[in-house]
Order: C-alpha cells, then sequence, then structure tokens
C-alpha cells in the first residue's frame, strides 16, 4: 500500500520537450497520450480512465477513476501521469481520483476498442446494448473473427478481463469484461 | 475475505480459479482500502488505511464472523463466497442511493464487483450441488457449516447508514434460488454466533491477524 514507482516507461516524453507554452490543451495532450501500464496498446484516455485535465493556480490537476477498485495499476499510472505532465511543462502535477460515477467499459472509445482487437484482446459488448440482445452480441475471435467462442475463464490475467478459447481457429484469447 | 482468498493462491482446483478467487480477493481489497482510508478521515484521528489494517489489534475490528472463519475445503470457501456476495450486492446497492456522497461513490463501484463474485458463488455452488453424489455431499455440509454464521449479516443497527436488517429479504430471494437450482436445503436457523462487530471474534481472527500484519509491524514505515 505504501508501492511508490519509479516506473514511469508508459510516459512519453513531449515531443517538444518542456519548452513550447504551457497551455491547458497541452497538458491535456500529455495526460491523454499515457500509455496503460497493463494493456499497453490503449492510452488511458481511450480507455476512459481520463475523466478531467485542469489548471489549478497554475498547477495541473488529472482526475482519473479506476477500472476495477484494487486494480493495481493504478500506483503506476499516477507515477506515469506525472512523468508525463513534467516533460509538457507541468511539474509537479496533482493527480486526483474520483469513483463517481462509476468506470463502464462503454467508455472505451471506438479507437481504443480498434487497438484492443488489433493486439488480440476482445473489446467488451457494449453494457447499454439498447434494442439488440445482449446473448446475439457474441463474443469475437480478434484472430479470425469466429464468433464460435467459449469462455475458459470468467476471470483473466488482470481485474478487468476474462479468458476464452475460439472454436474455429484453436487460439486462446483475452477478453475485456462488460462493466 | 480478502486475505483469506489470497490463500487460494496456487492452491486451488484448478489454475483458473486460483485467478478467479485471486481476482475477487484484488476486488475485495480495493473495497476495503477505500473503506478504509474514509473511516481514517472520518476518525479525524490522523489514522490511514493502513494504521487501521495493520496497527489495530484483533478486539479492535469490527468485521463479521462469517470472513474471518478459515478456508475450509472449496465448498465452504464457495459457500462463504456465495452469502457474503449476497449480503454485499444489496447492501452496496443501498449505500449507492445513501446522501452519504462519498460512500454512494464507493459503493456504487464495489456493486458491480459485487454482481460479478456473486455470479462466481452461484455458479460454483450449482455445479457442486448438482454434480455428483460426493459434491453434492459436501457442498451441503459447507452449506450448513458456513450457514449459521449468516445470521450475524443482519443484525439490526438503526445507526448504520443502511440497516442491515432491511437487506434479509433480498439475501433469502437470492439464496432460495441459488440452493434451489443447486438441489441443496436451506439449512435450519438455529445457532447464531455474534459479537463480530462488537469486536468479540473466534480465535481465527487473531491468527489470520498475526499473519496479515507481521511484516508490517516488523518493518514500520518501510517503502518499496
Amino acid at each position: 500500500m505504501n508501492a511508490t514507482t519509479s516506473g514511469a516507461a508508459g510516459a512519453p516524453a513531449a515531443a517538444d520537450g518542456g519548452s513550447g507554452p504551457r497551455t491547458p490543451d497541452r497538458a491535456r495532450a500529455a495526460a491523454a497520450a499515457v500509455v496503460d501500464p497493463e494493456l499497453r496498446v490503449v492510452t488511458i484516455d481511450e480507455l476512459g480512465i481520463l475523466r478531467d485535465v485542469a489548471i489549478l493556480d497554475e498547477r495541473a490537476v488529472v482526475t482519473i477513476t479506476p477500472t476495477y477498485t484494487g486494480c493495481p495499476a493504478m500506483d503506476v499510472i499516477r507515477a506515469d501521469i506525472r512523468a508525463a505532465l513534467a516533460a509538457a511543462g507541468w511539474p509537479d502535477a496533482e493527480v486526483r481520483t474520483v469513483y463517481s460515477p462509476a468506470w463502464s467499459t462503454d467508455w472505451i472509445s471506438p479507437a481504443g476498442r480498434t487497438k484492443l482487437a488489433a493486439a488480440g484482446i476482445s473489446p467488451p459488448a457494449p453494457v447499454r446494448a439498447g434494442p439488440v440482445p445482449l446473448t446475439l452480441l457474441r463474443t469475437r475471435c480478434p484472430r479470425c473473427g469466429s464468433a464460435d467462442t467459449e469462455q475458459l475463464s470468467r476471470f483473466g490475467s488482470t481485474a478487468c478481463k476474462s479468458l476464452w478459447r475460439c472454436r474455429a481457429c484453436r487460439e486462446p484469447f483475452d477478453h475485456l469484461k462488460a462493466l | 475475505m480478502a486475505q483469506r482468498l489470497g490463500e487460494w493462491a496456487a492452491a486451488a482446483p484448478e489454475m483458473e480459479e486460483d485467478i478467479a478467487l485471486a481476482n475477487i480477493a484484488l476486488d475485495q481489497l480495493g473495497a476495503a482500502r477505500l473503506l478504509l482510508s474514509y473511516a481514517g478521515e472520518a476518525e479525524g484521528a490522523g489514522r490511514d488505511e493502513d494504521a487501521l489494517a495493520f496497527l489495530r489489534d484483533d478486539r479492535q475490528f469490527r468485521n463479521c464472523l462469517l470472513v474471518e472463519l478459515p478456508n475450509g475445503d472449496f465448498g465452504q470457501t464457495i459457500a462463504k463466497l456465495l452469502f457474503l456476495s449476497a449480503y454485499q450486492l444489496p447492501l452496496y446497492t443501498a449505500l449507492a442511493a445513501g446522501p452519504d456522497e462519498r460512500l454512494a461513490a464507493i459503493a456504487a463501484k464495489a456493486r458491480k464487483e459485487s454482481a460479478y463474485h456473486l455470479d462466481h458463488g452461484r455458479m460454483w455452488t450449482i455445479r457442486l450441488g448438482d454434480g455428483t453424489a460426493e459434491s453434492h455431499a459436501r457442498m451441503q455440509a459447507a452449506v450448513d457449516a458456513v450457514w449459521p454464521y449468516t445470521a450475524e449479516l443482519f443484525a439490526s443497527d438503526p445507526a448504520a447508514p443502511v440497516d442491515p436488517a432491511a437487506l434479509r429479504g433480498a439475501f433469502d430471494a437470492t439464496v432460495a434460488e441459488v440452493l434451489a437450482e443447486a438441489t441443496l436445503t436451506r439449512p435450519a436457523d438455529g445457532w447464531a454466533p455474534t459479537g463480530g462487530r462488537d469486536g468479540l471474534h473466534t480465535e481465527h481472527l487473531s491468527f489470520l491477524l498475526a499473519e496479515m500484519q507481521v511484516v508490517h509491524r516488523a518493518h514500520p514505515g518501510a517503502r518499496w
């Protein structure tokens, strides 16, 4: 619980170092570009974890929300955000964590879903699917696209995933659980 | 509950179950951290989540007895999971609609996770209860062993944000449905141990805390 980390590996260096104008847009872009440490193909913005970036009294304040309450990646994400903002000219950024409204997989952006699928992680079905019954939205294999899939385990390598297998191409794959 | 479920890591009947129980433990730990942090702030005595988790002695813990019971066999762990999540789901649902915004936010988050835990407990209870003669007998024995500890969950406390007594109906309905599908019998109410919320625990809690707290106490203020 006291974990501290120097792991800023997920924080991209700002393209122009710390020398550009300190605009709110630039702070927002720096935070949005931070990569999720466990789903390394998507950014925290694409995942819907990033809720807000504000400038209060010359200081960047970034608000995030966890996917799951016990998500162990949160400490790394906070450190990465601070490192990314420092690189963009906002040293000493504050990261606030909010829990309401609770994160939903519906917040994952279309770009995020495409990237997850390309990395072999099948994206979640919409939680609020409207008129289409959820049972019709079969989990598709991210490799061959077949809907002939089966769940191997309701839990996976991280809190947000379950483990599946494609009966068509026989490959196992991760599926981001709809929440 | 997180500490107990963590004991299954690398010891569950199959690898998928190792991962499942560890994931549920992580959710329970996450909710516990948020609630302890809030409790520490509300108390205003400068205690944080670590102080409350690692520096209190057994008599100062206010948890229900059910969560401190030893894991027993896999069926008994599943019975505990089923009963606890069937209680936590309506509890968090009610807290999420309550006037305390901070508590409501935590509960809204934990509620989604509880629903998933309940699904897991339900699935295994049905699979074991409606399985072989051996699995049926052991699941029934597990339900019988844990059942007395469910009464304490619903002891009325008008001072609580949600009176636990009001959650009994939802719990009974869920449990009745699951046990029926699992071809198991709901045990008769009888002996109903209590006292956990007053700090009067089974001896199991002391051993659990000794293991959970030893590193923190041996290395005060350590960081990693």
